[in-house]
């Protein structure tokens, strides 16, 4: 049996009652008070997720941007030091190897926060190709992440509100050194803050002090799923390409990269299928696996929407079944339950807060 | 809100964390603390229909959580005489009050003789405390 992989935050954990379960080689909190009350605690004011078990890899060297461009689907040449762009790894089938944010720390030098499950596969692809003047390294175990996420996040953490999405600054926090890179998997406002593993427990702890909810990885799940943001593994797949998921806005199909000319084809001929959100019209909550009937399809995501509350998910449908307002019928273990295809994100704050 | 750990003297418990509240020939069941506990706060009851027979071991319907769906097992046989809608329409209910307003279904006994093979409130504390 593999032994679990533990972030430097996993005593403090198990001390706050978490329930602890495996997650991509990791052991995890999936939820602290519960799931539905850490979800609104984001959506209202502010919590903080350990996503150290993500990985960090660099990029760095005078050709570390042409090798980027050549392997990542986003225009890197549109961000500049102290800027972000999430972007895609793809295969020569224009298949999603993983999805990641990118962020460009010197003109020589790139961070690319990626999935856990995925970090030993990119590294590797990455490290294959590296090109004379380009050198990839795998530097996840030496920090640590926390996502602040949340209406109240800047406040709580004293830092300065407003600023752009897709930045990052170095800051401090009650005396702890970060980078805060204003991104995140929550829809909301926030931040995620890149420290060094040894300060990890510290910077918590702080950040806890200020009133800010910890939140498991059930949380970060139903909130992405509310905002629509696909899960690699399940929603985008190294079998799935990036037109059909609604991911073209991440795809310079203008430049040369992995798999550009299948998704320039897939554009031009119009994708089979199309990844689609939608809500539940009758009781039941959908999970990841099940069949959509009329027309024919597969749930990739579902759950319960905490705010709304009721079952939604995303899956693919067949491209011109894929029109919002469209009925799909959701196999919930052999009972036919109706759902309605909405347009993406399916929880929109200015509606439902 | 969650409710505090409790096993009712007054009440039998299935092995499969289901309790049943015995009166006559008809029973109340329910899920204990302990199953609710284990799932997390509940957002579908998935009941059975009126009338509808259910077997004792075999499931009758399914509560699920944000993260997890479990079968809901019949401790005992008969026919299903009541659906608790409260439970079906608001499931929190379930978490907050597992033995009272959260109670699942009420059905006539089939075979009342099965109840004698549950378990009292101490029998099942020591179950789950060999788990």
């Amino acid at each position: 049996m593999q032994t679990l992989l533990r972030t430097p935050l996993h005593d403090r954990h198990a001390a706050l009652g978490a329930r602890l379960v495996p997650f991509a080689g990791w052991e995890m909190p999936v939820q602290y008070e519960g799931v539905i009350p850490e979800h609104r605690a984001v959506r209202l004011d502010a919590g903080v997720f350990d996503v150290s078990h993500m990985g960090e890899l660099e990029v760095e060297g005078p050709r570390a941007r042409e090798l980027l461009q050549s392997l990542l689907s986003n225009d890197l040449d549109k961000i500049g030091p102290g800027e972000a762009q999430y972007t895609l790894l793809t295969n020569e089938r224009g298949g999603i190897i993983d999805d990641l944010i990118v962020y460009e720390l010197e003109p020589t030098r790139f961070l690319l926060i990626v999935n856990a499950s995925n970090r030993e596969a990119d590294h590797g692809w990455l490290k294959e190709r590296e090109i004379r003047g380009s050198e990839v390294s795998d530097r996840s175990n030496e920090y640590a992440l926390l996502a602040v996420q949340g209406p109240k996040a800047f406040e709580r953490l004293g830092l300065p509100v407003g600023k752009r999405a897709f930045t990052w600054e170095m800051a401090e926090i009650d005396g702890v050194e970060v980078m805060v890179n204003r991104t995140g998997y929550t829809g909301e406002e926030g931040c995620e803050l890149l420290t060094m593993a040894e300060d990890a427990g510290e910077l918590w702890d702080h950040v806890l002090a200020r009133g800010v909810v910890p939140c498991g990885l059930g949380a970060r799940d139903t909130l992405r799923l509310e905002v629509c943001y696909p899960l690699h593994g399940n929603d985008i797949t190294p079998e799935t390409d990036p037109i059909s998921a609604g991911l073209g806005w991440t795809c310079a199909l203008d430049k040369d990269f992995t798999g550009a000319d299948v998704l320039r084809r897939i554009t031009a001929d119009g994708p089979e299928r199309k990844l689609v959100a939608f809500v539940m019209e009758e009781k039941a909550v959908p999970r990841q696996g099940m069949p959509i009937a009329g027309p024919p399809g597969e749930v990739t995501s579902g759950s319960h929407s905490p705010m709304l509350d009721v079952g939604i998910g995303m899956g693919y449908v067949p491209a011109g079944a894929s029109a919002n307002d469209t009925e799909l019928t959701i196999d919930v273990r052999g009972r036919p339950r109706r759902a309605r295809i909405v347009a993406k994100p399916i929880y929109r704050r200015e509606e439902h807060a | 809100m969650a409710a505090e750990e409790s096993y009712p003297e007054e009440l039998k418990y299935h092995r499969e964390h289901d309790w049943a509240r015995i009166d006559g020939d008809e029973a109340v069941l329910g899920i204990t603390w302990f199953a609710q506990d284990s799932l997390g706060e509940l957002v579908h009851f998935e009941p059975p229909t009126d009338g509808q027979q259910i077997q004792r071991g075999a499931a009758y319907g399914e509560v699920e959580s944000v993260k997890a769906v479990s079968d809901v097992i019949a401790p005992l046989s008969g026919e299903v005489l009541e659906v608790n809608r409260k439970a079906a329409d608001e499931p929190e209910t379930v978490n907050a009050d597992p033995y009272g307003e959260g109670w699942l279904i009420r059905i006539r006994l089939s075979e009342p003789a099965e109840a004698d093979e549950l378990l009292d409130a101490g029998a099942y504390r020591a179950f789950l405390a060999e788990q």
